[in-house]
């Protein structure tokens, strides 16, 4: 089935999401629509899913002009979607997730359960999915979580399949394993959609691609355009991938940790017995597939887990035991993984979030009342020094897109007095502009003489940021490698295995 | 913050959250704000939604409730019911009976509660309207602390027992002591502050320790501390007038009665400018206090709060403080100034539910609070006029209250009603 948008139009008030954009996607093709978060790449998505009704422009499927008023239409008409969050029910078998919303009955209503297993059992050989019917989705890994859309998608024979930012959640090797069922779904005649901001992947599976800025096509451009031409034609102004950065300036060691254990309420090992050490001055990132400790780890630093074990000393003090006050005034900054769950309070302006960890002692206090002057005066020069784009300092972060949200945080971080950073994903759902932003702040407090523990699940910027590399996998320290260390070795430290020439 | 700040939230859950980077677009050049939907618990989005609605929907539900009640009042009279027999013989019949069902019912309303154009002393004119003020007080102070509890994340349903145990704290301290004024009155003040803010931190404290939910401890603390007053009432040496048989205390004493701010005429006593104090301190917690802002961060999103440092487990301990003395406040206020009397166990006089549709109305802001005191104070004294000048029950005072809980409450129907844009992904 052959797509054809054309001039699609959608307002939303005085807001242009989508200028008259035109897309064509054959069968046999992948279809890349990159664009930074907020580009309206979703916008246009929903738009052919019938979530929302464009305002000029017509959807065409095979030279038939479609009205879709809902996505029960779009289903209809052939097109499916796979969601970035993923619309499964957990308790639900995989059988039942795929006939749900199109559950065929037998006698007195009774579920006809053996023929949607048997639909999951043939898509799922066709393609080559591995996935069992029976299988309860919530005991599913996140990748095979998705595939139950994809079948969900299929079964529906769907033509035309679009990706709504399918890796954001996957690891490297489910990505690896997503481009190679989108390869096969394309040689089996489908027309596929890829919406991302990722420009290895572009590269990797496309055969046409768009690039939407602000809600118009600002380019097309074929898969054997570089990173930085599909990089500069996304943020409209030329990018450095690269971050530049001198040789470390080492001092002391200044964060050890040693035997550090940490264990959840219910006893599960999360951190089993790691150590190591950072110098002022120097970068160490953390590397590893989502999920292996990460999380726990920088929550341990930050006193905010219950059961550690071990020692963690900065500078000499012993921060295990320490409240996350005592932590924070010892001066961790905290740049957390989940920004709107860990990071700010969304329904606070930016100023408010801006004295957040502060709200004890600081410039903004004087005997129990807030000084609103001195804040918003802060605010201010922090919102330029910062290049968070909002209309004024009131503005609540909630409503901010993802880049500011972040350089809101790193600004209230980078703004105390630090002897150490910790920072975890920072650069998760940000664009492509405000990652180069957030990186070079890294790279400067680093050379302020601040060590800094960088969490990335993201080879890309563990590669840019780091000095040394420590691979983390399921609780324990796999080794601890120079920064320049190659992106084989690391993949492969990443699933445990420990290369022979890798000293721990 | 107005409702516009939850609905992108509630409405991309709606749509499944069909891409959380980027359904809010943005075409235009300049540095607009690209909103981004945050996704909390769903109760914790609803109980915002409710508890943080914008202004225009409680006017808007407040009027809704107010045409509903219309048809009641029309509905249950006997004059309307009688001319709709012979509606299509005589339709004039039955439109001038409705008419002056419901306008007769809502003027009555008006004179019981703001002023009284039927005498001519300018006095007994504006008495209504102090009674209006001296209902308002109570309603205002139990408000606020219900509201101060929203702002925390927390669900106060604890008014009634916290109102009963101030109460008793209060009148004991009143009838058993014999203090000159200045002392007696603050002290009784004081004691019944003191006790609300114990019984409210009963639950503070067993949900920072022990994560046990807000609501069922303090609705279950409603029964034990009504029972606990109930059988310190019927015990002589306890809280029991002497040689009497009745779950009741001695009348509190002269010096620790709230006086009379407009002099003997009227009932308005200083309760009512208690709570207008308690408003402004509730509005500099709130607004430009440290605590206040810990407070509201740990209320709208408390993993940030701690990942920040602020002990989340302390602040709900010492929001129900707070708020339970502030509720204090309102039982004190009747023991010691509206029915002085006694203690029994009806001092709360519903005032403990009450206080948390007064929360709701005013959106858990302090003055929200004031505006919705004062509608209910009015509600309350106007209807006894209501239902003693027209036969009205009262009854239907209540249905109009409950109402507008109910309204506000379901912001899309309201929405709906008024033809009001959707709030939709703008």
């Amino acid at each position: 089935m052959k797509l054809v948008l054309r001039n699609i139009t959608k307002r939303f008030g005085s807001l242009v999401a989508n200028d008259r954009i035109s897309l064509e996607v054959a069968p046999g093709e992948v279809h890349c629509l990159l664009g930074e978060n907020g580009a309206g790449k979703s916008t246009l998505m929903n738009v052919l899913y019938g979530l929302y009704q464009a305002d000029e422009g017509e959807i065409v499927l095979d030279d038939e002009v479609q009205h879709f008023t809902g996505p029960g239409d779009a289903m209809a008409a052939g097109i499916g979607m796979v969601h970035q969050h993923f619309m499964l029910i957990p308790v639900f078998t995989v059988a039942e997730n795929v006939m749900l919303g199109n559950e065929s009955t037998g006698f007195a209503g009774t579920l006809d359960l053996d023929a949607a297993r048997a639909r999951v059992r043939e898509i799922s050989e066709r393609f080559g999915f591995h996935v069992d019917p029976d299988a309860l989705v919530e005991e599913l890994p996140v990748g095979v979580q998705q595939r139950v859309e994809i079948i969900k998608a299929l079964s529906r024979d769907a033509e035309v399949l679009v990706f709504d930012e399918p890796t954001a959640v996957l690891t490297p090797q489910e990505t690896d394993e997503l481009m190679e069922i989108m390869r096969q779904l394309k040689d089996a005649g489908k027309a596929i959609v890829f919406i991302t901001h990722k420009l290895r992947e572009v590269r990797e599976v496309a055969d046409k691609i768009t690039v939407i800025r602000l809600g118009k096509v600002v380019g097309e451009a074929e898969p054997t355009a570089t990173n930085a031409e599909l990089a500069s034609l996304m943020v409209g102004r030329p990018v450095e991938l690269v971050v530049h950065k001198d040789e470390p300036q080492l001092g002391d060691d200044a964060l050890v940790v040693k035997d550090l254990r940490v264990r959840d309420a219910l006893g599960h090992v999360h951190l089993d017995g790691i150590s190591f050490t950072i110098r002022a001055g120097e970068v160490l990132c953390v590397a590893g597939v989502q999920g292996n400790g990460q999380t726990e780890l920088t929550e341990a630093l930050l006193g905010l887990q219950e059961h550690v074990e071990g020692s963690i000393t900065l500078d000499g003090k012993q921060l295990v035991g320490r409240s996350v006050r005592q932590v924070l005034d010892a001066g961790v900054g905290f740049i957390p993984e989940d920004r709107q769950e860990d990071g700010l309070v969304g329904g606070f302006s930016i100023a408010e979030n801006l004295m957040l960890n502060r709200s004890f002692r600081s410039p903004f206090v004087r005997r129990g009342s807030l000084r609103m002057d001195a804040l918003e005066e802060f605010a201010k020069t922090k919102l330029q020094e910062y290049d968070v784009r909002a209309p004024d300092i009131y503005t609540h972060a909630g409503k901010l897109s993802g880049g500011n949200q972040q350089k809101v945080v790193v600004a209230r971080e980078l703004s105390r007095d630090l002897r150490l950073l910790v920072a975890a994903q920072p650069t998760r759902g940000v664009d492509v502009g405000s990652i180069e932003f957030i990186h070079k702040q890294v790279i400067a407090t680093r050379d302020r003489g601040v060590p800094v523990l960088v969490v990335s699940t993201e080879l890309d910027e563990v590669v840019a940021l780091a000095d040394r590399i420590m691979v983390v996998y399921r609780g324990h320290v796999v080794g601890i490698v120079p920064g320049d260390t190659p992106r084989e070795t690391l993949g492969l430290m990443m699933t445990g295995e420990r290369p022979k020439d890798v000293v721990a | 913050m107005s409702g516009t700040d939850e609905t992108p939230q509630t409405e991309a859950e709606k749509l499944g959250g069909a891409g959380p980077t980027d359904t809010r677009p943005t075409g235009t050049r300049t540095s607009a704000p690209e909103p981004e939907p945050e996704a909390p618990s769903r109760t914790h989005s609803m109980l915002r939604e409710i508890a943080s609605g914008n202004a225009l929907a409680g006017v808007l539900a407040v009027v809704l409730a107010i045409a509903v009640g219309s048809l009641m009042i029309a509905l249950t009279d006997e004059r309307v019911r009688d001319t709709a027999s012979y509606v299509f013989a005589r339709p004039g019949d039955f439109f001038t009976a409705t008419w002056d069902a419901v306008w007769g019912a809502y003027t009555a309303l008006f004179r019981g509660a703001v002023y009284n154009d039927r005498v001519d002393d300018f006095a007994t004119q504006i008495r209504p309207l102090t009674d209006t003020l001296k209902f308002a007080g109570p309603l205002i102070a139990a408000g606020l602390g219900v509201g101060l509890a929203f702002r925390a994340g927390l669900f106060n349903i604890g008014g009634r027992g916290q109102m009963l145990l101030a109460g008793a704290a209060a009148g004991w301290v009143a009838f058993a002591f014999d203090l000159p004024m200045v002392i007696h009155l603050p002290l009784a003040i004081l004691a019944g502050s003191l006790a609300g803010a114990l019984w409210a931190g009963i639950a503070g404290v067993l949900k920072a320790r022990t994560g046990a939910h807000e609501v069922i401890v303090t609705i279950m603390l409603n029964y034990v501390g009504f029972y606990l007053v109930f059988f310190m009432l019927s015990r002589q040496g306890l809280l029991q007038a002497p040689g009497s048989g009745n779950p009741k205390s001695s009348p509190a004493k002269e010096s620790a009665i709230l006086p009379d701010i407009l002099g003997e005429r009227f009932n308005l006593h200083l309760g009512f400018v208690l709570a207008l104090v308690a408003v402004a301190y509730v509005w500099w917690l709130l607004n430009r206090a440290t605590l206040g802002y810990r407070i509201r961060a740990v209320g709208e999103n408390p993993s940030a709060a701690r990942a920040a440092g602020i002990d989340v487990g302390r602040t709900y301990i010492v929001v129900m403080l707070i708020a339970g003395a502030l509720v204090g406040l309102a039982g004190t206020n009747q023991v010691l100034g509206t029915v002085t009397s006694g203690v029994t166990v009806d001092l709360d006089a519903g005032i403990g539910f009450d206080a948390i549709t007064v929360a709701l109305l005013g959106r858990s802001r302090p003055l929200g609070i004031l505006a919705a005191g004062l509608l209910f104070g009015a509600f309350k004294a106007g209807g006894f006029a209501m239902q003693a000048s027209e036969g009205i029950p009262v009854d239907i005072v209540l249905v109009v209250q409950s109402l507008i809980v109910l309204f506000i409450a379901a912001p899309p129907l309201v929405r709906a009603i008024f033809r009001l844009p959707a709030k939709e992904a703008k």
